[in-house]
């Protein structure tokens, strides 16, 4: 198969970045502490990697996310499918929404501390917190972005109201919904970062904060690649699935 | 708001006699109106439609002809007067308004409560001549195909009165003739009292039995057009009931032609 020309040349760019920054650090120009050079970060992750220590960290960092997404994403739909198929729902949970989404999510860090002490449940507790309101906000929209026309074409073929919402709404709200999925995943990893920097035993944010107390620039280099290629795995899972998802839709047809 | 309460019936355990011309009446408006605030809408309408007859309904823009079908339809029941229908009553709209998730022919199914919906379905795609897209995503369709698969699913819940909300005049010249003769094939196979709403006079013309012309909330003309189909638009009487028609509706023939 050929390799088309335009994946080339989207590549060439960062090839060329990656050998100068080896050629600037090889000929020390810049000090291993500053910048290491990236075969010394390679070097590093097969080493972190063998003694499990790497693998250890990123299980661990990857079970917070994992935690706090299910909770925050439960909440978040939850809310959003109560307060958007009906009024009383509404009235109900969304005010409260709309003055929870107001306050600073890093700055309930302090709050939660005193709450849930330094052990795994503030951590958890931050990505969750950070990933509900997105998706509440999204899912709702959605909900409520529904055609109206669509509604009066299924009271005229006599759906049900459950047919109404499996046929006509949760589908509606679906393209919107995954828009908010992106958005709460991508501040799921930075509530983890953060919760992570400020208090940790385990975890990838351990490892950073381990290796500046050993001035070891390369392990901080390394563990913030971890983070974005995580960012960057948990964000083509969901192209993917908006590709599965959204087929009907024109742009997805060609 | 409303002066009385609407009465709206849908017998649907009644099959019998059902065939064209039988008499049957497909739906019965009385008095019929509907306010916005300040703004009489309906102002009384009384309406007969007959199983197997085809009657189009003529207004300028606001003159209440979309708020009736709409009440004919159930999709409006904050209005005075008596509306009763008999039998299952289907609609298609302006636009399609086919559900963009679900390929053509669960558009079709959706809602059919039949032992085969999916069967039912690719039969009514097939009187429609759309066989070959039950399978196709609706925003891949023509605008002719769209509407085509909107009158399936009009068709296969076997309506006993079939509302048309202006189908055709999103649709190119020639698109329209070929979906004028469908909708006149069907109709005469199906036999459901059928009700068009429109502004275009020649189609009204050419299909119709009956001809009404709404204006303000009233119905303000009636005729009867007992010509054989297929019809020519210079046909005679045609023209005479056309410069009418035209008249009624406040233009004057001579600037239109």
């Amino acid at each position: 198969m050929r390799v088309p020309r335009q994946a080339l040349a989207r590549l060439a760019s960062p090839v060329v970045v990656l050998a100068v920054w080896q050629i600037v650090s090889a000929a020390g120009l810049v000090s291993e502490r500053t910048v290491p050079a990236p075969s010394t970060i390679a070097d590093t992750a097969l080493e972190l990697f063998r003694d499990g220590t790497l693998v250890e960290a990123i299980l661990t960092s990857v079970q917070r996310a994992g935690a706090g997404f299910l909770a925050g994403a439960v909440a978040g739909v939850g809310l959003a499918l109560i307060a958007g198929l009906s009024r009383l729902g509404e009235h109900a949970v969304d005010p409260i929404m709309q003055m929870l989404r107001a306050l600073p999510l890093f700055g309930l860090i302090p709050l939660f501390i005193l709450w849930f002490g330094i052990g795994e449940a503030p951590k958890v507790a931050l990505v969750a917190l950070g990933v509900a309101f997105p998706l509440y906000l999204n899912t709702f929209a959605g909900i409520r972005g529904v055609d109206g026309k669509l509604a009066e074409v299924a009271h005229v073929l006599r759906l049900s109201r459950i047919g109404l919402v499996f046929h006509i709404v949760l589908p509606g709200a679906l393209p919107q919904a995954l828009v908010g999925l992106r958005q709460s995943l991508g501040l799921a990893w930075l509530a983890l970062i953060v919760a992570e920097q400020i208090n940790a035993s385990s975890g990838l944010g351990f490892m950073i904060n381990n290796a500046r107390e050993f001035l070891r620039t390369d392990i901080v280099v390394l563990g913030l690649i971890v983070y974005a290629a995580l960012g960057l795995l948990t964000d083509a899972i969901v192209r993917l699935l908006e590709r599965r998802a959204l087929t009907w839709r024109k742009g997805f047809l060609s | 708001m409303a002066e009385g309460l609407p009465v709206l019936t849908a017998d649907t355990g009644t099959d019998a006699g059902s065939d064209p011309g039988s008499g049957r009446v497909a739906a019965r408006v009385r008095g019929l109106t509907k306010r916005f605030g300040e703004r009489t809408v309906l102002d009384g309408v009384d309406l007969t439609i007959e199983r197997g007859e085809f009657v189009a309904l003529l207004g300028r823009s606001g003159s209440g002809k979309s708020t009736l079908l709409r009440a004919l339809a159930g999709l409006d029941r904050d209005t005075g007067g008596e509306l009763a229908v008999d039998g299952t009553v289907s609609v298609a709209f302006q636009e399609p308004r086919l559900v963009p998730w679900k390929r053509v022919w669960a558009n079709v199914a959706l809602g059919l409560r039949t032992d085969r919906p999916r069967a039912d379905a690719e039969r009514a795609l097939g009187e429609v001549g759309l066989t070959e897209r039950g399978g196709a995503w609706p925003l891949t369709l023509s605008g002719g195909e769209a509407q085509r698969a909107s009158l399936a699913r009009a068709l296969v819940r076997e309506p006993g009165l079939l509302l048309l909300d202006e189908p055709f005049s999103a649709l190119d010249a020639l698109t329209r003739i070929t979906m004028h003769r469908l909708v006149l094939d069907l109709w005469e196979k199906h036999g459901p009292g059928l009700l068009l709403v429109t502004h275009d006079v020649d189609e009204a013309l050419l299909l119709a039995d009956r001809v009404l012309v709404l204006d303000e909330g009233r119905i303000a003309h009636e005729s009867r057009v007992n010509l054989p189909r297929p019809r020519h638009r210079d046909h005679p009487d045609l023209i005479g009931l056309r410069s009418t028609l035209l008249t009624t509706l406040g233009v004057t023939p001579e600037g239109t032609a």
